[in-house]
């Protein structure tokens, strides 16, 4: 794990008319989870934009997984392709992103090169440049923040029932048998199910923000795997199965399998009632002292064979256009990575008209942002959860 | 020129092949240059062998495996015997088509669709006959016995097998057969056990074979009807190389590996077990009985049989319905509200994605098209006799597992800096497409009367002109019928265009796969119901053109 950052990359010093320039013609090759059809739509309209404004062609590449995306650039520069690699833009962060940051996968800094970048909350959203507790140093721009909450339908569950901790969980999983579950851990939101709990449950949060090693994983998440026999046994079929996504999950909620679904965004609630994917009653909630937040980022391979136009890309999806868009609750429902007193009036104005949906917390119910732990835990708790599930 | 045909249609067949699995075998044991691992090591073995779910993954693949060709074998000999000789032969010869077009990654959604939980079947029951107002908390799709991959896999199984069984009836005197066992006082069906059976299993074992190694190393049907933790033997091998972490390669390349050893060993297993059932086949036609349970226990397969093609085709139908859905929550039996919004959101993608699909299928089966011509034109011209060792050249590729190939094949591309490109991809689909597309040909091609052929001669033609004005246009409808099969099997696959497109290339297969991972029923119809439409348009256009084009030439429609 010593690798360091490569010598032959550098940071980006090119000016950024000299870098649209350049851009222009290219086709971005943005590899990004595929399995949200909002999100899927989203990049589509970002394509129809970058092509208006920049002549660049946005092709979504769509990954069941992130991982496959870092397993392509990985196996490139074992075979020696120092450029024309088939990976333009990644979507972005936790393990894969420290994988790929720490063997010096990435290129830049270049964030800095972008004008956009200007805008972007530093201070009052830390997840923007630390992420996972890996400083991002400028190899990744953040395009959306997300929040764990949870989804319910208040036409089958009342508000006051609900869990308000993943401790009581428990409780409530085993008067209501078969209507918890999570994805399966080796999506990015089953595991960070475990991780919020592991917040609630370890004796001293600080040990999270530090790597995991063989010497204290299983004593600080043995209280962790204790909450979690206990309460397994009351999941969605047993816990001997799992959805293998969001989505899937969701489905679960519409069809009146589980009663509560976890969720990476707010405004899922909002969103998929309009899309007439869950009922007009569906509403989120989160837990009493917080829940873990992150912040999505996209960031470039070191071979990437259009660096330009993906930097034109990763600029647009921090303008204060794409951003008040996605933070549209029909759209994507996503929070902005933006300050907002660095824009001006105008601007700021379309961020304001968009969170009066029945279904959208309102701006008081949001709890606090729990940082996330070292990418090493999220790792480790996926190997453990899959030994421990396997048959 | 011709005379070279046979030469580099087998390199273009068998040179990736040999390449990919000697590829994969290396890192199989620790040997992968590129990662600085040049040492020979038996690490990779260890660590797939204390994988913890490792012994239930390889038992799920081979009790799927084998259950699958078993059941399906069981179904279309059935299927056969109930109706050989009679009008249901035929509408079986005319309905099995459509199915065999279509691919298995639509028929597995639709399935799903049809018997999940939520599914068609529990809404038609539900709440007034089952009283659930919830779907039942038991898992009908992805279960950890597999029963639903099997399921699914006897689904498309049984179509194929029935198919080739029909084609071989034609090569094994069935209508004297069973007319010479029906003057004995046997019923239809029992003398085509007793008679027919033995002789169409010569014919189609190769087929059955290919149906063995399919089932017991698909990835795509898996994926979406198998279970997840753990999963079969492939899935697990394709999820390890998907990692980030390279050092998984090592064990995914000793699980394909072993996947290829399960498979070789599952067809010589098979072939044993073939021995002592036609000993039990031959003493029990020596008893001579002619009544018994054979002809009530043939029907009740047969009818199985009838329910497991039903289903094919009512897969395709419920995704028909699901994509024309707005609103439709359980236990509604039909849709709440009706759109046709999704359509219109992704008419754009979807027409973009078919159109990908289309040309890759296209120039893949002309390719195969143009070498299988030139193979048999070779072959008359030289009067070759081809071989037994011929034939299973042509189906080594439907032999081997994808999973155990397709790695040594993509590394060895990035080498070549030529993975991700349109080319790769085509001939990539190619070693698939001219088995199938050679095997369907060189029948009718064979059997064409020498006499034509002869009587050009004698005008004066030369050979090339007796080839191009004479042999093509007569063999229109067969040349129309195997393009049609040959697009089907490109529009079908999936681990080798995302082995070797490097998500650059992706077509309706990769997509509808990986939309099936998250949860939009509405969306994924929309994707899979295109994916199986697709072959069933050129399908119909290979059945149709002959009879335009020949409108006034009876014989030749």
């Amino acid at each position: 794990m010593s690798l360091a950052i490569t010598g032959a990359i550098a940071a980006e010093e090119r000016p950024w008319s000299e870098i649209v320039d350049a851009a222009r013609g290219q086709t971005v090759y943005w590899n990004a989870w595929g399995g949200d059809d909002k999100t899927n739509a989203f990049i589509e309209w970002a394509g129809a934009e970058v092509s208006r404004s920049y002549g660049v062609t946005i092709s979504h590449v769509k990954l069941t997984d992130t991982a496959e995306a870092v397993s392509r650039v990985v196996a490139e520069k074992a075979a020696g392709r120092e450029s024309g690699g088939s990976v333009d833009l990644i979507w972005i962060n936790g393990p894969n992103f420290f994988a790929m940051k720490d063997q010096g996968l990435l290129y830049g800094p270049f964030v800095e090169a972008l004008p956009n970048y200007a805008l972007v909350d530093e201070e009052g959203k830390p997840s923007n440049v630390v992420d996972f507790t890996i400083p991002v140093e400028g190899y990744a721009a953040p395009w959306r923040v997300a929040q764990i909450a949870f989804v319910y339908d208040s036409a089958r569950v009342e508000r006051g029932d609900l869990p308000g901790s993943m401790a009581a969980m428990v409780g409530w999983a085993a008067a209501n048998p078969g209507r918890l579950t999570h994805p399966n851990a080796r999506n990015f939101l089953g595991a960070t199910f475990l991780k919020q709990a592991l917040y609630e449950l370890v004796e001293d949060e600080a040990v999270l923000q530090e790597p995991a090693t063989d010497e204290n994983f299983e004593e600080v998440t043995s209280p962790l795997w204790h909450w979690y026999d206990t309460l397994r046994p009351h999941l969605w079929r047993g816990g001997a199965d799992f959805p293998n996504s969001s989505s899937d999950l969701d489905r679960l909620l519409d069809d009146g399998e589980i009663e509560i679904a976890i969720t990476f965004n707010p405004a899922t609630a909002a969103l998929l009632s309009e899309s007439g994917l869950l009922p007009e009653s569906a509403r989120v909630y989160f837990l009493e002292e917080g829940t873990i937040g992150n912040t999505s980022f996209v960031a470039i391979p070191f071979n990437a064979a259009n660096k330009e136009g993906a930097m034109v890309v990763a600029n647009f999806l921090m303008s204060p256009q794409a951003q008040a868009r996605a933070q549209v609750p029909t759209v994507l429902g996503a929070f902005t990575v933006l300050d907002l007193d660095r824009l001006d009036e105008s601007e700021r104005a379309a961020f304001e008209t968009s969170s009066d949906h029945p279904a959208m917390p309102s701006p008081a119910e949001i709890p606090p942002v729990q940082l996330e732990p070292h990418p090493s835990w999220m790792t480790r708790i996926v190997e453990a959860w899959e030994a421990r599930t396997a048959r | 020129m011709l005379r070279l045909a046979p030469a580099i249609t087998l390199v273009m067949l068998l040179g990736p092949i040999v390449a990919g699995l000697l590829g994969t075998l290396g890192p199989a044991f620790g040997y992968l240059p590129v990662l600085g691992a040049n040492t020979v090591s038996l690490d990779p073995w260890r660590e797939l062998l204390s994988h913890s779910g490792f012994s239930s993954a390889l038992a799920l693949t081979i009790v799927s495996g084998f259950g699958a060709t078993v059941i399906s074998l069981a179904l279309c000999i059935a299927l056969c015997a109930t109706s050989a000789g009679s009008r249901g032969f035929e509408r079986l010869q005319r309905a099995l088509p459509p199915l065999l077009s279509t691919p298995h990654v639509a028929i597995a959604i639709g399935f799903a669709f049809l018997i999940a939980p939520s599914g068609f079947f529990a809404r038609a029951f539900s709440p007034w006959a089952t009283g659930w107002d919830r779907p039942p908390g038991f898992a009908t799709v992805n279960d950890v016995y597999g029963l639903s991959l099997i399921a699914g896999l006897v689904l498309k199984e049984t179509a194929y097998l029935a198919l080739m069984t029909i084609a071989a009836t034609g090569q094994v005197a069935m209508r004297a057969s069973m007319d010479a066992a029906a003057a004995l006082g046997y019923s239809p069906s029992r003398a085509f056990i007793a008679v027919v059976a033995p002789r169409i299993y010569a014919q189609i074992r190769l087929p059955v074979y290919a149906a063995l190694a399919y089932s017991l190393s698909n990835v795509e049907m898996a994926l979406i009807l198998g279970p997840g933790n753990p999963p079969t033997l492939a899935v697990l091998a394709a999820r390890w190389f998907a990692g980030y972490d390279l050092a998984q390669y090592f064990p995914a390349a000793a699980a394909a590996t072993l996947q290829f050893a399960v498979v070789l060993t599952g067809v010589g297993v098979w072939r044993l077990m073939e021995i002592p059932v036609g000993a039990i086949h031959r003493r029990w036609v020596m008893r001579g009985r002619r009544r018994g349970f054979m002809e009530p226990a043939l029907a009740a397969t047969a009818g199985l049989g009838k329910l497991s093609v039903t289903l094919a085709f009512a897969s395709i139908a419920i995704l028909a319905l699901w994509s024309l859905a707005f609103r439709w929550r359980f236990p509604d039996f039909l849709p709440e509200t009706w759109s046709l919004a999704i359509w219109a959101q992704h008419l754009g993608s979807v027409a973009r994605l078919a159109g990908v699909t289309a040309l890759i299928a296209t120039v893949s089966t002309l390719i195969a098209l143009t070498l299988t011509l030139a193979c048999l034109e070779n072959e008359q011209r030289r009067a070759v006799r081809v071989g037994r060792g011929a034939l299973w050249a042509l189906y080594i590729p439907l032999l081997v597992p994808q999973i155990a190939f397709l790695f040594g094949v993509q590394t060895l591309l990035v080498r070549l800096g030529f993975d991700g490109s349109m080319g790769a991809v085509i001939w990539a689909h190619l070693i698939f497409v001219l088995p199938y597309v050679f095997l369907s040909l060189a029948d009718p091609y064979r059997a064409l009367d020498p006499r034509f052929a002869r009587s050009a001669a004698a005008l004066g033609a030369s050979p090339s002109r007796i080839f191009f004005t004479v042999k093509l246009p007569m063999l229109l409808k067969s040349l129309g019928v195997s393009a049609a099969i040959g697009f089907s099997v490109s529009v079908a696959l999936y681990l080798p265009t995302l082995f070797t497109g490097a998500g650059r290339v992706s077509t309706l297969t990769t997509e509808a796969v990986t939309l099936s991972s998250g949860g939009d029923r509405r969306v994924i119809a929309v994707y899979a119901f295109i994916q199986a439409a697709l072959p069933l348009v050129v399908y119909a256009a290979a059945l149709v053109a002959p009879a335009i084009l020949y409108r006034n030439r009876r014989g030749l429609r």
